[in-house]
């Protein structure tokens, strides 16, 4: 019961968080810092991740590639459908879930112990709009964006990885990258970064506008969203590829 | 002025606030006392609806906010300022964001027009010099003035501040006790503290309302509360020594 409990409040939270702003100027403003705070600080991270995952992607396919008749192209073929299809697209939401849901679940969180959402809403304002809606927008706008990267930073990965190693020639990498490509395989995984973005931002600030008592509250919050977010990237992940592949 | 009528409040079957009625009067200095756990600050909150309360009439000017949807709550709030016990100050923003922020949200001022009224703001909590500086960087006490100067940006008609002296010296206290009852005189507002210092009883309390375990236990003035027979109003404001031995000095410079 507990959890059609939550399920309702969350979707019940969701409804006063699209409603009409206060002002918009405002929320416009505060939009830019989020998208800065959330999304262009997650830059880095996510490229040195990207970088060193689509080296180790390339690596492992060439060493689980022993057999001679498998082509060495289908190298750079498999890092780049990996990253496209799974990697920059789940992966990376799940770590988002960590860097970005804990961030959202505490700050909010810290806003209702120390009474800053009491005074939003006593000043007028309607606070799960003010404080959740720009942080909705700034993820999901920044979430294809940082997949794309994720992408382009992976398959360099696999070029520096392979080559250096002696695995695969850069030629030969770069024509498996070039081989069969699939556009609908972008458009699915842009619809899937969409979605786990929508979580991110929605499930984590949920957890942090119902926290309830103090610091430690607060830090169970933030551990509870990442691993709702997580759990529910995954469902998503499932049910998205199966209703998408059909 | 604030009229409550009736108000209960319960907890999971445990009652906090039992059948309480009292008015608040405009321009006065309106305290609410009571021990820790007595059900000062869920009264405070039931009565700008931060917290519903179970049954009673909540009546700002003759308007029962109860009953009242979300829009004209809304609008109700804009006439309101609160000061809360931490401050409440937005982290993100610094001491002038602060004060603005109420301009930002709900007026049409100009941007030269905001900085005049926040540097009036600021001076009237005898705040220099901080504007740039954020709620981490400033002790408790100016916390609590930046609070205050937040909470009268918008010229409130009611003004609540939920324990203003908690966490501070004597003599801060003092100044901030002393700078709530000017600003209530000075724009003419319906103000409600909640506190359990004894100082600020004495100095600013035109009219006390004690809570004893979420009942209305007293209510009177700050001179009145010196010589009251009420047994529990008198162990909470004698509770120390020193006032004990204030009050025997007073009893026995009247009866000379």
């Amino acid at each position: 019961m507990k959890v059609f409990s939550e399920i309702g409040s969350y979707f019940l939270l969701l409804s006063r968080v699209f409603s009409r702003p206060e002002k918009s100027r405002i929320y416009w403003r505060q939009l830019i810092l989020e998208i800065e705070k959330l999304g262009i600080h997650s830059l880095g991270i996510v490229a040195i991740i990207s970088v060193f995952m689509g080296g180790i992607i390339t690596l492992q396919l060439t060493y689980n590639m022993s057999s001679p008749l498998m082509p060495t192209y289908l190298v750079g073929l498999g890092n780049r459908d990996t990253l496209i299809l799974e990697f920059s697209c789940t992966v990376l939401s799940l770590m988002l879930a960590g860097k970005v849901g804990s961030n959202i679940a505490s700050e909010i969180g810290s806003m209702r112990v120390t009474e800053q959402i009491d005074s939003l809403e006593l000043m007028g304002v309607n606070s799960a709009a003010f404080l959740i809606l720009p942080k909705i927008i700034a993820v999901v706008f920044i979430s294809p964006i940082l997949f794309i990267l994720s992408v382009f930073c992976g398959i360099i990965g696999g070029l520096i990885a392979g080559p250096i190693s002696g695995v695969v020639t850069v030629a030969t990498y770069m024509g498996g990258i070039r081989t069969m490509f699939v556009p609908f395989f972008v458009t699915f995984s842009i619809i899937k970064t969409l979605v786990f973005g929508f979580l991110i931002a929605t499930v984590p600030a949920y957890q942090g506008y119902n926290v309830q008592g103090g610091a430690l509250e607060v830090g169970r919050a933030s551990t509870r969203s990442v691993v709702n977010t997580s759990i529910l990237i995954l469902l998503f992940d499932l049910i998205l590829t199966q209703l998408l592949f059909k | 002025m604030i009229e409550i009528k009736n108000i209960k409040k319960s907890f999971e079957e445990r009652p906090i606030l039992k059948d309480i009625t009292t008015l608040f009067e405009k321009g006065k200095t309106n305290l609410i006392i009571g021990q820790s756990g007595s059900g000062k600050t869920v009264l405070l909150k039931s009565i700008v609806r931060l917290i519903e309360v179970d049954e009673g009439e909540i009546l700002f000017d003759g308007r029962d906010i109860r009953k009242m949807n979300f829009k004209d709550i809304k609008l109700l709030r804009q006439e309101m300022g609160m000061v809360f016990q931490g401050g409440a100050l937005f982290d993100s923003l610094n001491v002038e964001e602060n004060v603005r922020f109420p301009m930002d949200m709900f007026t049409n001022m100009s941007a030269a027009e905001k900085n005049k009224h926040v540097d009036f703001c600021l001076d009237r909590v005898n705040i220099k010099g901080a504007h740039r500086l954020y709620p981490s960087e400033i002790s408790g006490g100016m916390r609590k003035r930046v609070a205050i100067a937040r909470a009268i940006a918008l010229n409130p008609k009611y003004l609540f501040c939920d324990e203003p002296n908690s966490g501070l010296d004597p003599v801060t206290s003092i100044l901030i006790d002393n700078l709530i009852k000017e600003i209530t005189l000075e724009f003419d507002i319906t103000t409600l503290i909640n506190t359990h210092d004894m100082n600020s009883v004495m100095e600013i309390g035109d009219n006390i309302l004690f809570i004893s375990e979420g009942e209305k236990g007293w209510e009177g003035n700050n001179t009145q509360v010196l010589f009251t027979r009420n047994k529990k109003l008198n162990e909470f404001v004698f509770a120390s020594p020193l006032s004990k031995r204030i009050r025997d000095l007073k009893q026995r410079e009247d009866d000379e």
